[in-house]
């Protein structure tokens, strides 16, 4: 999107100030244009281009930098590992110099997915219930709510669920742990169920509430923007309110909603405080989500500050990892968004 | 199949604010109905209380009855998705859904009617493109999407999705308002076509479109701005266009108002 709203201009025709500029002498230039042909020198336009095009650049220059900080300082730290970065799951870079992102990763990439898991239904059913269910003051009443709970901040979440979330959690656990327990999300070897503590599962919990207003904001932006025609026309043809939404409101808003989606898949993946707060900070990798476990970023703020000059670069080396994670996430989200396109595309020629 | 809509005092409300008033008509099964007249008149809306599209809108409601063969569909027991299942509708602006195929878009009514067999459907998608004149020219991309199309062409895709569920009534709404002169004559021909299967009702803001599809037209006007619109008078589309009963609708037709 970006190439091509800044190519558009390099692609067209010479600006009009320039275009009705004489020329030089030849080329079927006979006569010189009369005063009122002759465009003026358009300095804004000038000035505007220059503008936008330094803040393009700004954008790209900031990317550029952060990537080479991390791999400057990453690299070093890599290689005095003692163990293997990319699979070792303790860490200990000041002492035994043995550390690895494995079991932050993990847990980084698991919170997130359970996180994504629990709230998408809801996000777009409010989403859906505000565009297509709700009486108009409901609807806006509704609408402001779900853009306040993203104004709240994240240590609030954390505290919140620390002294509110956690306990209140036990008879789900045990719940899940007595009937689901066979399967091995909600298997309880630890027998830690029962009782209060920290866990994946509060972590995906906590990021689930916090990126469900994201998700659900963008989906009922995305979801009150198809055409209206289209939703009359469905009608027409004798569908019932679901079906209509169902058959011309979700399919158009798909790739929109898919990019909530993943903008709330970034915030979990980059979550801090309140993930710190709760997960637990464990180094192992196991599939139970009522164990406690880690993640990338919230093993950096409880780790950074006493960090020697070793555990400070393996912990930037590890923030190079959650910089290629989310990087590959948006990747994907984009070729998701590209794939949805290319059909309407392929038929428009 | 095809069925007789009238319409008894029928008069349709957005609020408080009532757009048309008092109309009753008598639409005769296997004929072109046109209603003509000045913008605001009430027209569209009045197209649209027929099959209770009118409703859809917040605030809408309707007074009076509309009788599709003795069965009024205003009856607090018959279902409003039923009654869009029998009388389809074509709308002003060709509005194909984007994200299917033209296939899909034929096949959407029919699969909201449970036809799930795939020869069925295919035998319905093609007597219905081919019934819309388009069956040539899209015959071999039927898997592309409908928005690729010209427009034209997209409205006759439209009007094959709406006669693919075989509708007792088809209601078009301006079909041909954003249309060529070319695309509005492959239009124009299509509906005399259809007039042998269907009751058509066209609204148009065009009286030669009127003359030339139509058995019968009726006219709308407004007694003044923001008042209701009302039926002026229905007749044989002949007699309305050569001697019409009233002034104003010889005012209207001569060019003289509106």
């Amino acid at each position: 999107m970006v190439s091509g709203t800044n190519g558009a201009p390099d692609a067209g025709p010479l600006p009009p100030g320039q275009a009705s500029r004489p020329g030089p002498a030849g080329a079927g230039v006979r006569t010189r244009p009369p005063a009122d042909l002759v465009g003026p020198r358009r300095r804004g336009d000038g000035i505007f281009r220059g503008l936008t095009l330094s803040a393009g650049i700004f954008v790209l220059a900031i990317l550029v930098a952060i990537a080479v900080f991390l791999i400057a300082k990453s690299v070093p730290a890599i290689a005095q590992d003692k163990g293997n970065f990319f699979t070792t799951k303790t860490w200990d870079p000041d002492g035994s110099k043995v550390f690895g992102i494995a079991a932050l990763a993990f847990g980084t990439v698991l919170s997130s997915v359970l996180a994504l898991i629990l709230t998408v239904p809801l996000a777009l059913g409010v989403a859906i219930f505000i565009v297509e269910y709700a009486p108009k003051r409901i609807a806006t009443f509704l609408g402001y709510a779900v853009d306040m709970l993203a104004a709240v901040p994240s240590v609030v979440y954390g505290l919140w669920a620390v002294y509110f979330l956690l306990k209140r959690m036990v008879p789900l656990q045990v719940f899940l742990a007595d009937h689901f327990g066979w399967i091995p999300l909600f298997a309880d070897p630890e027998n830690r169920a029962g009782q209060f503590s920290q866990s994946v599962l509060a972590a995906a919990l906590i990021l689930g509430v916090m990126i469900l207003p994201i998700i659900a904001a963008i989906s009922r932006e995305v979801i009150s923007q198809v055409d209206p025609a289209q939703r009359e026309g469905m009608l027409a043809l004798g569908a019932t309110h679901w079906e209509m939404v169902r058959m011309a409101v979700l399919p158009p808003s798909r790739p929109g909603i898919v990019g909530g989606i993943m903008l709330g898949l970034g915030r979990a993946l980059g979550e801090t405080i309140a993930i710190a707060l709760v997960i637990g900070a464990s180094f192992t990798i196991s599939p139970h989500i009522m164990s406690s476990g880690n993640a990338i970023a919230a093993n950096i703020a409880v780790k950074f500050a006493e960090a020697g000059s070793l555990g400070r670069n393996a912990l930037i080396a590890s923030g190079l990892v959650l910089f290629a994670i989310t990087l590959v996430v948006n990747l994907t989200a984009r070729a998701i968004i590209y794939r949805a396109g290319a059909v309407e595309r392929s038929a428009a020629v | 199949m095809a069925k007789r809509i009238e319409t008894i005092r029928l008069s349709c409300f957005y609020g408080s604010y009532k757009a048309v008033d008092d109309a009753s008509l008598v639409i005769e099964p296997k004929s072109v109905t046109a209603l003509i007249g000045p913008s605001g008149c009430g027209k569209s809306t009045y197209l649209r209380a027929l099959n209770r599209m009118h409703e859809v809108i917040p605030g809408a409601r309707v007074e009076g009855s509309v009788l599709l063969d003795d069965v009024d569909i205003y009856r607090p027991d018959v279902d409003p998705v039923a009654v869009r299942r029998t009388i389809g509708m074509v709308f002003q602006r060709p509005n194909p859904f984007p994200t299917m195929s033209i296939y899909d878009n034929v096949a959407a009514g029919l699969k909201l009617n449970g036809v799930r067999r795939k020869s069925e459907l295919d035998d319905a998608v093609e007597r219905s493109i081919k019934a819309a004149n388009l069956w040539g020219e899209v015959k071999d991309r039927l898997g592309k999407a409908g928005a690729g199309l010209s427009g034209g062409q997209q409205q006759r895709l439209c009007i094959a999705r709406a006669i693919a569920v075989e509708p007792a009534v088809l209601l078009m709404d301006e079909p041909c308002s954003a249309l060529d002169p070319i695309s509005t004559l492959a239009i124009e021909d299509l509906i005399s076509q259809l007039k042998d299967s269907y009751t058509i009702v066209i609204v148009t803001h065009n009286m030669q479109q009127a003359a030339r599809v139509s058995d019968t037209t009726g006219f709308f006007t407004l007694r003044g701005p923001g008042e209701a619109g009302y039926l002026v008078e229905v007749d044989t589309t002949t007699k309305i266009f050569t001697n019409p009963t009233e002034q104003r609708t010889e005012d209207y037709i001569t060019g003289r108002f509106g």
